[in-house]
């Protein structure tokens, strides 16, 4: 296509996008209107029935509980899926040595590994009494691992995270939170049913079967991401 | 509206068309972090902390991290 051409194509949609946008934003609410019924009833009646301060955690782990194991196993058969496509039989070939040539790099992936760890599973522990939660803070562990590899330290970061050790994790979180919903069913109640007790609003020990669920998507994110980071990185530092 | 909001709109629609414009692959996953930390400010300015933090380990690990592995795989297979 000729440049005029895509220019033009280009004017006409552009007009059209925006007289659109222009008809769309003209009927929307006054700003701040929220008017998501749910949304109130969920404000209202979660921290009584639940015992938790962070609403987003029990309607992801109690009361749609059941959406989030449809989400831990797509994670799980993403990481799975990318693993069998790039994994080759490597693991008898030497380790790479590192290569990073900046001393800026070096030290401030060093000094931000650890406190990255650190932040990451507080977010995961707190996950429903403050923001945050077992996608989030699992994404900051395994954050920290990267770091480490970022400092130039390759083999560092394939001892602190061994093949072995982080499939297994990968299967226990996954796992976990089916288990959990089995427990349920064992116990007489519905699959996923919150069936522990829900201890003192805004302490630790709080949510029922909200803080295990979380733990266990911690458990399982942390170790889907470091195993995607384990398949991409490999993909790097072994040069064909 | 509250200046603050208006401001972080403003600096989230500054920050794709930065991201849209620039043309060098490795400048643009750079600029793809400081649009989604801009992002994470409008999150947080609109009083969405749990959005802000799956937004800040999407854009600022995950994401930069694929890209950024696979520039340089490429960058290795072809030597200039």
């Amino acid at each position: 296509m000729s440049r005029n051409a895509r220019l033009g194509l280009f004017g006409v949609s552009g007009v059209v996008l925006a007289a659109l946008l222009v008809w769309a934003f003209t009927g929307l609410r006054a700003f701040g209107t929220f008017n998501g019924e749910y949304g109130w009833i969920l404000d209202d009646v979660a921290g009584k029935e639940r015992h938790v301060t962070n609403v987003v955690a029990s309607v992801v782990f109690d009361y749609r509980g059941f959406d989030t194991l449809g989400e831990e196993f797509i994670l799980f058969a993403a990481a799975i899926g990318v693993a069998m496509l790039l994994r080759e039989a490597r693991d008898d070939r030497e380790r790479p040595r590192d290569e990073v040539r900046s001393d800026a790099v070096r030290a401030a992936g060093l000094a931000l590994a650890g406190p990255t760890v650190v932040v990451g599973l507080y977010v995961v522990a707190h996950g429903y009494l403050t923001p945050g939660g077992g996608f989030q803070g699992g994404v900051a562990v395994a954050a920290g691992f990267v770091l480490l590899y970022a400092a130039g330290r390759y083999r560092s970061y394939r001892a602190a995270s061994p093949h072995s050790f982080v499939e297994l994790a990968e299967g226990t979180g996954a796992g976990a939170y089916a288990a959990v919903g089995v427990a349920a069913l064992f116990a007489g109640a519905m699959y996923l049913e919150n069936i522990v007790q829900l201890g003192t609003k805004g302490s630790l020990n709080s949510g029922g079967t909200i803080p295990i669920l979380n733990a266990a998507s911690g458990l399982e994110v942390t170790a889907a991401m470091v195993l995607l980071f384990h398949e991409f990185l490999e993909e790097v530092m072994y040069q064909e | 509206m509250i200046p603050l909001q208006v401001v972080a709109i403003a600096l989230t629609a500054l920050g794709g068309l930065a991201v849209v414009t620039s043309r060098d692959p490795l400048r643009q996953t750079i600029v793809s972090g400081l649009y989604g930390l801009a992002l994470i400010v409008l999150f947080v300015v609109f009083q969405a902390p749990d959005v802000a933090l799956s937004a800040l380990v999407a854009s600022t690990v995950a994401f930069p991290f694929v890209v950024l592995s696979a520039l340089a795989k490429l960058r290795r297979s072809r030597p200039k």
